[in-house]
């Protein structure tokens, strides 16, 4: 008998169930648990009540990115409720004996930018961390999301979490990226085609030759917003790309191990003839640099368009959010985005903050400056990319342009560490989301991928990269 | 876990759609290492004004709204980040259920973990309640979660659907992770089935 064809993410799922009883969530086993300084306090603090112990220390890796500053470590830290946070991450990972890349580690950074960066990340796993853009790791083929603090205690204690299964939604991206139009443009297109809600209930599986075009960074970049199309994981099948990226990393098995692990891995992507419960296709050809113009992911639009007008709309909640939406940016339906003035470009975050977005920033600045009363901050995912960039010298491009170069952290993607907008401000951002006040209480975002980020800087307005390649 | 089994309470109209988790409680509130006292952080940047008086136009701030233990919220509730301190947030206000078209999937699972009930209706439904709400602000709702119900003030009856296993944790206050606990052996047996 043959075993029904499957999808990546059902090989997956049915290899970690520990228990399933009728009518209830899974017991999920999880091979890797990421903890950050934010989410983890009150964990740490139940499991003491109980008088539980971490189950799996050795499956476990904390770091601090979310709340940490981004000026020179030698500075002490100033906002005091941040200082003892992150002290406590560090008792807690003391206490419980979990390995912890703080500080002082040369190798910290945005969580989903180490892991990866450290091997620690690979196919098959189940992932999760107390963070929604845990969908990242699901570039490698790996099942990960983003859970809450009772649950981040659940997996401290168990190193299991209780789920429902999740359907399947298939996103086919087809074809050809045009030059200036990168990752981030698809998952931006993917996001207003479906909107926001779109992949609630779901766990998208990104496939199609433009997929399997991309880089590891690339598709790192796709998976991590996610999470914006409502979907709890994303996940790409794992291929020679990302074993590639694999091979020789800290923690990525090596020698004997290594090859048993490359025939497990090469069994992981979906049967031909897997059924999704979804599914939509993309025509990469036909994409723009995408740029959002309101105030969640799903309200882009290509950097060539007009603002939409609410008034075209014929549901009256959504009408209402959009003209809301428009209120807060301070933009008229049929303005051109082309143009908007801006006072802020952020490089950076989990979406965008990798050696390969920097680079491509890096091509626009050079020999460029960035536009007078715009600041730009380029901020790197980890200390491990601040290096490789200095190495290659792209600080020195920024720096000479007039961009601030930072210390890595998560910094203004969440605006918590100091470093953030000034009520009325607008800012192009590398990072996933354009909330309200999500950069800073007032603040303005427009999500865009780091050349039109880059583009715009130099601008001192909205650009289209393309007339500057 | 606290229990949830019968609310009765007047409603709080809240229906912006796809109302985010940075706005149940803005990022800057997040660098507590403890859940209790958030209720003040509760849907600050609408709740305050620029000098941090509260804004008289916002529902919350209402005199007819306070006390009131039920939010009808607009499509998409709970959007965004997994913050576990937006239902602590919402609980340490007083609110026990929000009742909405669509919630997103995060925020229901940690809301069901914190004894806050989301309640998921059709769209008629929910056109149905909002305009009990607007005509007769101080009327009461009544939920039921043993009969999946809701009584509206004329005596009607809603339905809402939630699963069997949420359903009967929220009933009892099941402990989560004392249910996992017991599968302890189960787990120790998948362990020793890992390839190394
Ligand atoms: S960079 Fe932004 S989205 Fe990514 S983990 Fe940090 S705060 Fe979250």
């Amino acid at each position: 008998m043959t075993n029904p064809p499957q999808t990546l993410f059902e090989k997956i799922w049915e290899r970690h169930i520990v228990a399933q009883q009728p009518n209830s969530p899974a017991v999920l086993y999880i091979d890797l648990h990421l903890v950050h300084e934010v989410t983890s306090p009150q964990a740490f603090t139940g499991l003491r009540q109980r008088g539980l112990r971490v189950r799996r220390p050795d499956k476990t890796v904390a770091t601090m990115d979310h709340s940490i500053p981004t000026t020179p470590l030698s500075v002490p830290i100033a906002d005091a409720q941040a200082a003892a946070q992150l002290q406590m991450l560090a008792d807690n990972t003391k206490e419980f004996g979990i390995a912890l890349y703080g500080m002082d580690s040369p190798m910290r950074g945005i969580v989903h930018v180490i892991g990866p960066e450290l091997g620690l990340t690979q196919p098959g796993m189940t992932i999760v961390c107390g963070d929604s853009h845990t969908s990242t790791h699901g570039a490698f083929g790996a099942l990960a999301f983003g859970i809450g603090t009772s649950e981040v205690e659940h997996v401290l204690a168990s190193q299991c979490l209780l789920q429902t299964r999740p359907k399947t939604f298939a996103v086919r991206v087809e074809g050809r990226l045009g030059a200036g139009v990168s990752a981030k443009d698809i998952i931006l297109a993917l996001i207003a085609r479906i909107g926001i809600g779109g992949g609630g209930g779901h766990v998208f599986e990104y496939s199609g030759s433009a997929i399997r075009s991309l880089t590891m960074e690339e598709r790192m970049t796709i998976c991590n917003m996610s999470i914006e199309g409502g979907a709890r994981a994303g996940m790409i099948a794992p291929d020679d790309v990302t074993f590639e990226y694999l091979a020789g990393r800290q923690h990525a098995p090596q020698g004997a191990a290594w090859e048993r692990a490359l025939q497990r891995w090469r069994a992981l992507p979906s049967d031909a003839a897997a059924q999704f419960d979804k599914s939509i296709t993309i025509a990469a050809d036909e994409l723009e640099p995408m740029v959002t113009y309101g105030t969640n992911p799903g309200m882009g639009v290509p950097v060539t368009s007009r603002i939409p007008d609410p008034a075209q709309i014929s549901n009256a909640a959504a009408r209402a959010s959009m003209e809301q939406a428009l209120e807060y940016m301070g933009l008229q339906p049929g303005q051109a985005l082309l143009g908007q003035p801006i006072d802020v470009v952020f490089v950076g975050s989990c979406t965008n903050g990798r050696i390969s977005d920097l680079r491509l920033a890096a091509q626009v600045m050079r020999g460029r400056r960035v536009a007078g009363g715009v600041r730009m901050l380029v901020v790197p995912g980890s200390q491990e990319v601040k290096r490789q960039a200095e190495q290659e010298g792209l600080d020195r491009i920024f720096r000479e342009s007039g961009a601030e170069w930072r210390e890595a952290g998560c910094s203004m993607c969440i605006a918590m560490n100091g470093d953030q907008l000034r009520p009325g401000q607008r800012a192009v951002s590398t990072s996933n989301r354009n909330f309200e006040g999500r950069q800073g209480k007032g603040g303005r975002t427009f999500l865009a991928s780091p050349l039109t980020a880059a583009a715009s800087a130099v601008s001192g307005h909205i650009a289209d990269v393309r007339t500057l390649l | 876990m606290a229990q949830f089994t019968t609310l009765t309470s007047r409603v709080i109209p809240l229906l912006r759609t796809n109302i985010d988790t940075d706005q149940i409680i803005p990022a800057r509130y997040l660098k507590v290492t403890d859940k209790a006292g958030l209720g003040d952080a509760l849907f600050a940047d609408w709740r305050y004004n620029a000098d941090g008086s509260p804004n008289p136009d916002f529902v919350l701030n209402q005199p007819q709204h306070r006390g009131a233990q039920i939010l009808l919220a607009g499509d998409n509730f709970g959007c965004g980040s997994s913050r576990e301190h937006a239902p602590w947030a919402l609980t340490a206000w007083g609110i026990r259920a929000v009742i909405t078209t669509d919630v997103a999937d995060i925020f229901r699972s940690n809301a069901l973990k914190n004894g806050l009930l989301p309640i998921v209706v059709s769209g008629a439904a929910h056109a149905k309640l909002l305009e009990f709400v607007e005509e007769l602000p101080q009327c009461e709702l009544q939920i039921d979660l043993a009969t999946q119900q809701m009584t509206l003030p004329d005596g009607s009856l809603v339905p809402f659907p939630i699963d069997d296993f949420s359903k009967t944790c929220l009933l009892q206050g099941v402990d989560q992770l004392g249910y996992i606990l017991n599968y302890s052996e189960r787990i120790t047996a998948y362990e020793a089935t890992l390839a190394g």
